[in-house]
């Protein structure tokens, strides 16, 4: 499979700031840094879009504007918390109302498939459309169903994202949860804290992927794999392996693993696990200083990983011996939900 | 060997019973299963009608084998999904490469909207337990636990089509070899939010609802939860007794007309059975009964009319809609249908569409309105149509 275009909704602005001069992380909470929209949807249309919605169809529009695909044989999204805004004013209303004179407009767009759904009505389209909302396999769930479609040989090109949203009301719940540093960090580095939680992120994250190759890709992705659970560090270095194994690919020829350290010390643990064994003596680099934590934040990863290979230049001044053509992305969310993404410079 | 998607068994609960005798039961006495709110806690009680699950979460907790305070989403599935799987009775399942797809609209939100109220009196109030299931995924991850399901877990949520599209996505899995088994369907619980939302919409009837009948209203709000187990051909030859059939054919399209509303000439849903339709490799002729998605609004009957008008051009079999004993059951109705289409291959079954009076005047046939026994039923189409457009068939046919 192919990735032809990807475009990404984040809180770097472009790839290009990235290499030159990230965006750090300074409180519990990294935002988007949004486009004008106007620019890519009907101004009709964002009048009545929440932001997510915004978010989202704006990063599907700017990544088929750039493979120069109008019409997508699938449209599949993937998103864990779905469309928070619109749940949250439906919700406050209901309960502040007690269920009288209510309006429709914020219960219409809460409903979970909301952006694969406009993204299909902006464009008229009228085939297959998905929304996987599984937590931290959202972003796989929507891949591997991609994947699948595209092995099935009857579609040539489809469009499949990650998106998910902050809102003050979800960072307010998920902090009381923990799941946020309470201490200070120096600005930008989250990850030599040593101490419990990691910062809030959120993203929209677009790929057009195709099954056969254009001559114009960012990169090949040679695959992927998903595991729930993982019951000890053995069955992690195991699931790895057996990955690698099945790619028909040896630890030596990754250039670089992108990988998910989030601050937290418990779930950076298991990374500092598989750089001690399977994965070590290869260049890596995290990503959620620059995205934050969130359930797909895997979609942003890809987006980096697309980016690297395509442009051959590596963020945050590392070194690796050559020109990466071969990337690896190992990802978990909350240590359930795990991920391995393969891929291939053209 | 083929690579045929067999179906190996069945699961469901909903407010016309809690398994599946007390559901066939039901669908032949004509007993529906809406009344006066009993459960919901809402300020419409006495003045919306709506299809419980009868029984309270204590009830459902200990059939389940869940704790009380889970969502009520989490403990329908868990129920329907454990039938299922005891009904497959699938010999050496642990060694199987399985998967768990479930699809729902609202998650843990039966819960969440009491957790709001406290919240909204302080950012510190309201019981996290009560939010922390919140997420669509959140249901399906318990009961893929509670199943000992780890190969492939998913949740979609397309709307109303999204139990219809857990199984073709858990088709795909089986006929491309990457899992041998899948428990495939969706569960919703009722909650005011959608109570509230459907209610904004003014699409909801406040006598019991008349699918396909010129004087319709609306569509009841129902909660249940179903699932089909689906095999791959080489587990289907080790199952203690025969399938019930096959899923022949299945098709997603999307209307791309309007969020909530399906376009007059039903595109979406004329695509979705049309290509469900070829991919089975069966004629319209060859279809012995329909399955609608018929809610009883205006708009969808109209919609999901006019494209079989189109599509069966004059040869019309048998049809109706269950949600005239179950409510529309939002994310869950895909695989309450499903589980009723695999029955009535099984049983040679046509259902009635309840409470059917008058014709609708742009349309050339009518819905079944007596149960059939013993009809010869071979291929079975059903539908699921939701909003954002999204529209799927599916396509049941005898081994």
């Amino acid at each position: 499979m192919y990735i032809r275009a990807a475009a990404g909704i984040s809180p770097q602005s472009s790839f290009e700031q990235i290499l030159a001069d990230p965006v750090p992380v300074t409180g519990s909470r990294l935002q988007c840094m949004e486009p004008d929209y106007a620019k890519l949807i009907d101004p009709k249309m964002i009048r009545r879009m929440s932001r997510i919605i915004k978010m989202g169809v704006a990063a599907a529009i700017q990544c088929l504007e750039e493979a120069g695909e109008r019409m997508p044989d699938a449209i599949i999204a993937g998103t864990a918390y779905g469309c928070l805004g619109d749940t949250e004013v439906f919700l406050q209303k209901m309960v502040e109302n007690d269920e009288q004179l209510l309006t429709p407009t914020a219960f219409i767009q809460s409903t979970h498939n909301t952006v694969a759904a406009q993204i299909a009505l902006l464009l008229k389209c009228h085939s297959y459309n998905n929304t996987f909302v599984h937590r931290g396999f959202s972003f796989e769930n929507a891949m591997t169903d991609a994947l699948s479609l595209l092995k099935d040989g009857q579609m040539k090109t489809v469009l499949a994202g990650g998106i998910d949203e902050i809102t003050d009301t979800s960072h307010t719940i998920l902090k009381r949860f923990g799941l946020y540093k309470k201490e200070p960090f120096p600005a930008g580095n989250i990850f030599q804290t040593g101490s419990k939680g990691t910062i809030a992120g959120e993203g929209a994250s677009f790929f057009v992927l195709q099954s056969e190759a254009s001559g114009n890709d960012y990169a090949q992705l040679t695959g992927m794999d998903t595991f729930y659970k993982p019951a000890s560090g053995e069955e992690i270095r195991q699931h790895i392996s057996a990955f690698l194994e099945r790619q028909n690919i040896n630890r030596e020829d990754i250039d670089l693993v992108i990988s998910g350290e989030n601050g937290d010390m418990k779930n950076d643990a298991v990374y500092d696990m598989v750089y001690q064994t399977v994965l070590s003596g290869i260049a890596h680099i995290p990503f959620k200083h620059l995205s934050g934590e969130y359930p797909t934040a895997s979609a942003f990863a890809l987006w980096l990983a697309a980016n690297i290979l395509k442009a051959g230049k590596l963020p945050g001044g590392i070194q690796t011996k050559k020109t990466p053509v071969t990337v690896l992305i190992y990802n978990h969310y909350q240590h359930i939900y795990h991920s391995l993404y393969l891929l291939a410079a053209c | 060997m083929s690579n045929r998607v067999y179906i190996a068994g069945a699961g469901i609960i909903s407010a016309i019973g809690n398994n599946i005798t007390e559901n066939l039961a039901a669908l032949e006495s004509g007993q529906a299963g809406m009344g006066e709110m009993k459960y919901l806690l809402s300020a419409h009680r006495g003045k919306i009608p709506v299809a419980e699950v009868k029984m309270d979460n204590a009830g459902l907790a200990a059939l389940s084998g869940l704790p009380s305070h889970y969502s009520r989403t989490a403990l329908l599935s868990a129920i329907a999904a454990k039938e299922a799987l005891t009904n497959a009775a699938i010999p050496d399942f642990s060694t199987l490469r399985s998967g768990f797809i479930s699809a729902n609209t609202v998650g843990g939100m039966d819960k969440t909207e009491n957790f709001f109220a406290d919240f909204l009196a302080g950012p510190d109030k309201g019981r996290l337990r009560n939010v922390v299931h919140h997420e669509c995924g959140a249901a399906t991850e318990i009961v893929a636990d509670l199943l000992g399901i780890k190969h492939h877990i998913s949740t979609i949520s397309t709307a109303c089509s999204s139990s219809a599209n857990a199984i073709f996505f858990g088709a795909r899995l089986i006929r491309q070899g990457v899992l041998d088994v899948v428990v495939a369907g969706g569960t919703d619980a009722l909650t005011k939010f959608t109570l509230n939302g459907f209610n904004t919409l003014m699409i909801l009837d406040n006598r019991y609802c008349q699918p396909f009948d010129e004087n319709r209203r609306g569509l009841n709000l129902g909660e249940g939860a179903g699932y089909i187990v689906m095999a791959s051909e080489r587990v289907a030859q080790t199952l203690p007794s025969a399938p019930y059939c096959t899923l022949s054919g299945y098709c997603n399209a999307n209307d791309a007309y309007h969020q909530t509303a399906s376009s007059p000439d039903g595109t979406g849903s004329y695509l979705a059975m049309k290509g469900a339709l070829e991919k089975s490799g069966l004629s319209t002729g060859e279809i012995d009964y329909i399955n609608l998605h018929g809610t009883g609004t205006q708009n969808n009957d109209i919609a999901e009319g006019t494209a079989i008008k189109l599509l069966f051009e004059g040869k019309y079999p048998p049809m109706s809609s269950t949600k005239s004993f179950t409510g529309h059951t939002l994310g869950a109705s895909g695989g309450i249908e499903a589980v009723y289409s695999v029955l009535s291959i099984r049983h040679g079954l046509i259902y009635p569409n309840l409470r059917f009076e008058t014709p609708m005047k742009e349309l050339p046939f009518t819905p079944e309105t007596t149960f059939k026994k013993d009809a010869a039923i071979c291929n079975v189409l059903s539908n699921s149509f939701g909003f954002g457009g999204n529209c799927s068939s599916l396509v049941f046919s005898k081994v």
